[in-house]
């Protein structure tokens, strides 16, 4: 049994905005989330560039919400609600009902406030909503009992892949005919002084103090680094069957999934791209799409300076000549990298693109690297053709991991 | 006194489990009637303890079952 799966509901909240339409305006005009981190508890760090969320958690929820709650949980729960409410609120059996929603850090904020409280005040003083807070598949159960999902919650781990899994996650529960409708997506909400300092002490972050707006610039020949960013990405899928039987309004159609491993190194990308191309060529597999077909990548690029031109080079040798009718672009220029939250925070993005048939430029992409030899978007948005268009979403993280969608257009 | 201690138990109640201030009355059972689970329960104890300067041991918690229990406990106590 596989069954069609739809895209039915959008819902983020991003250092670009609070809503799917405020991000998407500010992806079109590359308007910059990041910024410098004032708190004096950054002070003393090697790097105090982030991309904070624009519209703080704690003003859209409730005060006894905000404090049972880790700040990638709230995250979380604000993109679900929109997005649910997005797909018109569908009235389904709730065993019908699914939730895949990851994270790739979890509850480290909460871990590490409630050490300080340990330490300063004692056992006693530790809240009893510290596991709860603090485990990785907290945002996803959140979720789960918001919407009281029965059909199962998961919450597949992949670094900065994982928000990306969790949609082809997701869609495969719809696929095999465990749910109708699942909640799929990514979290993240971690920028912490320790967070900050270790990702600094592995080289991998943008230390562009003087302009920090500018400091995330994927494919750019001055790149160094990428930035911390936090917020929550979140789909609803549907199978296409029941999407239609209740007239919702459908974005994409979710075309698969492409799921591969580089085998190279913890933290270094694979130089030759062998991991993406293997991901990327199986999600063209799984979607029984061809090359031709592509009309738009939406690359991980994160703006660190061995990744950004591996992956190109692993774009260009998938979709050889079809490449050139494939604008490339990456939200982490003016997004910052949400880490959990990136994966599907990309689709989103991929899925807009086809459905609005333009695609947003690269933010802060002023000189293409050397080895870039795919079309990447500059400067203004790129309209994409009509007709029948697919897209892919790449998605990678620490420990190699590989995972590429597809979407087509409806 | 024992109207202040309500007041700022219902405070309590409103901010650990979101439900309105004034439906917390001494008749009230916190797990019947204004739906604080036991986790809540715990937040609510230890912000009493901080607020009231009062300890509140596990083996007393259990007994306090309705608002008015928890409101004379703490009278009786602090």
């Amino acid at each position: 049994m596989s069954r069609t799966v739809v895209v039915t509901g959008l819902g983020a909240t991003t250092p670009l905005g609070g809503d799917v339409a405020s991000t998407w305006e500010a992806l079109l005009a590359a308007r910059s989330g990041i910024h410098l981190l004032n708190d004096p508890k950054f002070a003393d760090l090697p790097v105090r560039i982030a991309a904070t969320a624009k519209v703080d958690p704690e003003d859209v929820l409730e005060k006894h919400e905000v404090r049972r709650m880790d700040r990638s949980q709230q995250l979380a729960l604000i993109a679900a609600r929109e997005a649910w409410k997005d797909a018109g609120a569908p009235d389904l059996d709730q065993e019908r009902l699914g939730v895949a929603v990851a994270t790739g850090v979890g509850g480290a904020i909460s871990l590490m406030e409630q050490y300080d409280i340990l330490r300063e005040r004692g056992a006693s003083r530790v809240s009893p909503m510290t596991v709860p807070m603090l485990m990785p598949n907290g945002p996803a159960a959140i979720v789960g009992l918001e919407f009281g999902a029965m059909a199962g919650v998961h919450t597949p781990v992949s670094a900065c892949a994982s928000g990306a899994e969790a949609i082809g996650y997701g869609a495969e529960m719809i696929r095999t005919g465990r749910a109708d409708v699942v909640i799929a997506g990514g979290t993240e909400g971690c920028i912490h002084p320790l967070t900050l300092a270790a990702f600094a002490a592995m080289r991998a972050l943008s230390t562009r103090e003087d302009n920090p707006a500018a400091a995330s610039r994927p494919f750019d020949r001055d790149r160094d680094g990428f930035v911390m960013a936090e917020g929550a990405a979140i789909l609803v899928l549907e199978s296409e069957d029941h999407a239609k039987a209740r007239g919702a309004h459908i974005y994409a159609t979710y075309g698969g999934q492409g799921l591969a491993a580089d085998a190279h190194h913890i933290a270094q990308p694979e130089p030759e791209g062998r991991g993406v191309m293997l991901a990327m060529n199986r999600a063209l597999a799984d979607s029984g799409l061809s090359t031709k077909d592509i009309f738009h990548v939406n690359a991980h690029a994160t703006s660190t300076p061995a990744g950004d031109v591996a992956e190109a080079k692993a774009i260009r040798k998938v979709l050889g000549a079809d490449a050139d009718h494939a604008p490339v672009t990456a939200v982490k220029g003016v997004a910052g990298h949400l880490l959990g939250g990136a994966g599907s925070l990309a689709a989103i993005a991929a899925i807009l693109a086809i459905q609005n048939r333009i695609v947003p430029p690269v933010g802060n992409l002023e000189n293409l690297a050397d080895g870039v030899d795919v079309d990447v978007v500059m400067g203004k948005p790129r309209e994409l053709p009509a007709g029948d268009i697919a897209a892919m979403s790449n998605s990678f993280g620490f420990g190699g991991h590989d995972v590429v969608l597809a979407f087509r257009s409806n | 006194m024992s109207q202040d201690i309500l007041a700022g138990l219902a405070q309590i109640v409103n901010e650990v489990a979101g439900i309105p201030a004034e439906s917390v009355q001494m008749d009230k059972s916190f797990v019947d009637d204004l739906d604080v689970d036991s986790l809540s329960m715990v937040e609510v104890v230890m912000a009493c303890e901080d607020k009231f300067g009062v300890t509140i041991p596990d083996t007393e918690v259990k007994n306090l079952n309705t608002v008015a229990d928890a409101v004379n406990y703490i009278a009786a106590h602090k």
